[in-house]
């Protein structure tokens, strides 16, 4: 492979470039180094870099001009030469450079700073690749699918001979559900919890309680599936759908709902106990000193003033809801309907994701790219449900200061 | 003040009824409070302890103890002991001397069973029984010709009905099994010939096709989810406290660095399944890297797990206090210095804090490794590094999620030990983490 010559050649060029730095810089400080402006390691480190961030930009430009199939796989071997003719010009000019006046301290501080600022970019080109390829994909999608359809049928019956029925009103439902469900179980416990541990627990309960909640939030996703679809599954299935006549699937909205709803309390917990700590301690003593109890405190002094905050943290764990995979995969099922009844299977914006492009996916057919759109649709919804909950979090935050 | 007519007087010693009712509101909130903290206690201890109970079976295995006479004439038809040609012996030929030798087996103990038949004898043993033979003889081609002691798999029944799952009632629905087997299996554990010991196979081994739960196993799970953190480690990590010092350090307060900033919050929030669409659009379509490959795994991950540890790392850096910059600077460091001699040591326990927890999130992340094809049945652990990168691996979570997806229910005892593991490597991680930060921490 001669990439991966050229790139381990200039790592070495580098590395010699430090050591003949140093040593030039040592030579021709003369017998005093404090006449040098930098430190001689500062000396050496300029070599090095000047003859390593060149190559690395030719091979990074050279793979990339070849992703995007502008160059053939022959042209990689000339790639590699140009990379190491690049680092030892670069080697060339480091070590030219030193001498008594080479401020070599600032160089490789610009040059430190400018891949520090590289690094924080790399946030923005994720952000970039995700709408590029869910844009892309999707507009490809709508080429060969009317966009009302998609929209706004109630029929999900993808067939891979064609003639499919890709709406995604009854997968919107599922999610929705299956959400309202999660929220109605982790926000009244959440909250509660969060009221008692900072307003009532005593520092003891505190010191054990929270990091128990906390271990919830540590536990992976795939394990509230499977503990859906081993255990709450069958067990609603027996003692409440088969009883009641409500249906009888292993799989429902309710589980998923409910192991959903575990998994969140966690969430709504620990953000409702910051912005509830948040609330100045004034407004509490004052509503105590005019003899209400803890409680009437709570409800009506402490609750109302955190209220942007807590609908902001709802509305943060009904994103993490609605993106959440696992659980409904394993819990929610699989067959597309709207229906009422909590207790029959659904299934939601996730689960079509992943059955749509695990496989043998063929990526020029409708049913496959359906996922893409599904996905832009699914970032869109949580990235709004994010950005008006981060602004009345901030908003909120900047009251009490 | 004149009083109520209607309230009757009251004391301290006296409540009157409006006091009663609002001291039982209180008390009753107080009680709400405890219900929510004791449901969220209960659906944790229920949700572990039903995991660790299905899944401790999977580290128990059975196997049968048999003498097996390994016959040269049928082995090793050439008679020069050479593994090469004996490899061309196919396993299906040990399947037969192992079908007689549990057969002779059985007739040499006398155990009556009513109605054994046949199938019931050879399904003692698990398909997986007789490739194992096999890989032992070519291992020592000088035991051909006699007759050796094999501890072999038994079939996934046989080890279910001695780990109570499987039953005479069960069996007797069960076309794969028979309650005359089952006897059978026990006068022979009775005899002491089919033993339960420690599954050291279940880490070791590659996952097993839908016949054969009793040889699958984690071992290419753990090799690839130890890869993929490799890549993570070594990609996220220096990366995130790169941006996250820029971010906090460097940055000018402008509009460029607060669009910056609200993208890595969002990022943060992105449904993980968003970016699987994301690594199968860009890395596996556009870029041509391999299918369920650990790299592309690790690069997804990365992705994700960059602004998880962005927003720790920046936190550890603001908690040290500006005295600190201010003196080094004071003294005639550089910005640059003051930072990388002085910041960044003492914010060291955050951050190693913030990179360990970013990484077990990443260890436990399913939903964008399903899109990437890391469903895919792997039977070969893959090779080492750097090329084991490409191969194609599978990774703990997602093979939980595959063995869900399995017919024969011996699989879900499978998944649940799987997730034992999974438990384990994520309670070392947060362990550290939180060692870390009780032993380094400083309050300034």
């Amino acid at each position: 492979m001669p990439l991966s010559w050229a790139i381990l050649a200039t790592f070495l060029l580098a590395a010699a470039g430090y050591i003949v730095g140093r040593s030039r810089a040592f030579a021709s400080a003369g017998p005093d180094a404090r006449q040098l402006h930098s430190r001689p390691t500062y000396h050496g480190a300029s070599v090095a870099l000047t003859a390593l961030l060149p190559p690395l930009a030719v091979l990074a430009a050279g793979s990339m001009l070849r992703l995007a199939g502008v160059l053939t796989v022959g042209a990689m071997p000339v790639i590699g030469i140009l990379a190491l003719v690049a680092a030892i010009a670069g080697l060339g000019i480091g070590v030219t450079r030193i001498g008594q006046g080479y401020q070599a301290r600032n160089a490789v501080e610009r040059m430190v700073l400018g891949l520090l600022m590289l690094c924080s970019l790399i946030a923005i080109v994720t952000t970039l690749g995700i709408i590029l390829s869910l844009v892309f994909e999707t507009g490809r999608f709508f080429q060969l699918y009317d966009w009302k359809t998609f929209f706004f049928g109630t029929e999900w019956t993808p067939r891979f001979q064609g003639n499919s029925q890709l709406g995604i009103v009854p997968l919107l439902w599922g999610t929705l559900y299956v959400s309202a469900i999660a929220l109605l179980v982790a926000v009244p416990i959440g909250l509660f919890a969060a009221v008692y541990m900072s307003e009532y627990a005593s520092r003891r309960v505190r010191g054990v309680v929270k990091p128990a909640i906390e271990v919830l939030a540590g536990i992976p996703t795939i394990v509230y599936g499977l503990f859906a679809l081993i255990t709450v599954g069958p067990l609603l299935r027996d003692y409440f759908a088969q009883p009641l006549g409500l249906g009888n699937s292993g799989t429902s909205v309710l589980t998923a709902g409910l192991v959903m709803g575990i998994m969140l309390i966690p969430f709504v917990s620990s953000l409702s106990d910051d912005i509830i700590n948040a609330v100045p301690q004034s407004l509490r003593d004052g509503a105590l000193g005019l003899g209400s109890t803890p409680s009437e405190t709570v409800r009506q002094v402490v609750l109302p003033a955190a209220l942007p905050g807590i609908v902001g943290a709802v509305l943060l764990a009904a994103s993490r809801a609605i993106g959440e995979t696992m659980i409904v995969v394993l819990g929610a099922g699989a067959a597309a309907q709207m229906s009422l009844n909590p207790l029959e299977a659904m299934t939601t914006i996730t689960v079509k994701i992943v059955s749509q492009l695990t496989g043998d996916s063929d990526f020029n057919s409708p049913e496959t790219l359906v996922a893409f759109a599904l996905g832009l649709t699914l970032f869109v919804i949580t990235l709004a449900l994010n950005v008006v909950a981060l602004i009345i979090v901030r908003k909120y935050r900047e009251q009490y200061e | 003040m004149t009083d109520n007519p209607d309230r009757k007087p009251a004391s301290l010693l006296r409540q009157d009824a409006r006091t009663r009712a609002r001291n039982a509101a209180e008390r009753r909130f107080r009680w709400y409070g405890i219900g929510a903290i004791a449901i969220s206690m209960i659906a944790l201890v229920v949700l572990l302890a039903t995991i660790l109970t299905d899944g401790a079976g999977a580290f128990r295995q059975t196997y049968l103890n048999i003498p097996v006479t390994l016959d040269a004439a049928v082995l090793d038809p050439k008679g020069n002991r050479d593994p090469a040609e004996m490899a061309k012996v196919l396993t299906l030929t040990y399947g037969k001397v192992l079908d007689k030798a549990v057969g002779d087996a059985v007739a040499r103990e006398a155990i009556q069973v009513e109605g054994l038949t046949e199938k019931d004898i050879k399904g003692l043993v698990s398909r997986e029984a007789s490739a194992q033979v096999r890989n032992r003889v070519l291992a020592e081609p000088e035991l051909v010709g006699q007759t050796v002691a094999f501890d072999v798999l038994t079939g996934g029944r046989i080890d279910g009905y001695f780990k109570g799952r499987v039953t005479m009632e069960s069996a007797e629905r069960d076309s794969n099994t028979s309650p005359r087997q089952l006897q059978l299996a026990q006068a022979l554990a009775d005899r002491g010939m089919i033993v339960t010991r420690f599954n050291w196979n279940f880490l070791r081994l590659a996952d097993a096709s839908d016949q054969r739960p009793e040889a699958a196993g984690v071992g290419a799970a753990i090799v690839g989810s130890f890869y993929m953190m490799l890549v993570v480690l070594v990609l996220a990590v220096p990366i995130g406290i790169a941006a996250s010092i820029y971010l906090e350090e460097f940055a000018p307060k402008n509009r460029c660095t607060d669009i910056i900033e609200v993208n890595i919050s969002n990022l943060a929030a992105v449904p993980s399944i968003v970016f699987g669409i994301l690594g199968l659009a860009a890395f596996i379509n556009f870029a041509g890297l391999p299918q369920s490959a650990p790299i592309v795994g690790g690069l997804v991950l990365t992705l994700m797990t960059l602004p998880r540890i962005i927003i720790p790392t920046r936190a550890a850096l603001k908690a040290v206090p500006p005295s600190i910059r201010d003196a080094a600077l004071g003294v005639g460091a550089s910005k640059m210095q003051s930072v990388f001699h002085h910041v960044l040591p003492l914010a060291t326990p955050g951050i190693l804090t913030g990179m360990i927890l970013g990484l077990a999130q990443a260890l436990g992340e399913t939903a964008p490794l399903l899109l990437i094809g890391m469903v895919a049945f792997i039977r070969d652990i893959p090779s080492g590094l750097p090329s084991g990168l490409f191969d194609p691996a599978s990774a703990l979570p997602v093979q939980v999620y595959n063995w869900t997806q399995r017919s024969d229910p011996a699989f879900i005892e499978r998944a649940s030990g799987a997730i034992i593991v999974l438990l384990v490597f994520l309670l070392c991680m947060n362990v550290l983490a939180i060692w870390l930060r009780r032993k380094f921490e400083r309050r300034w």
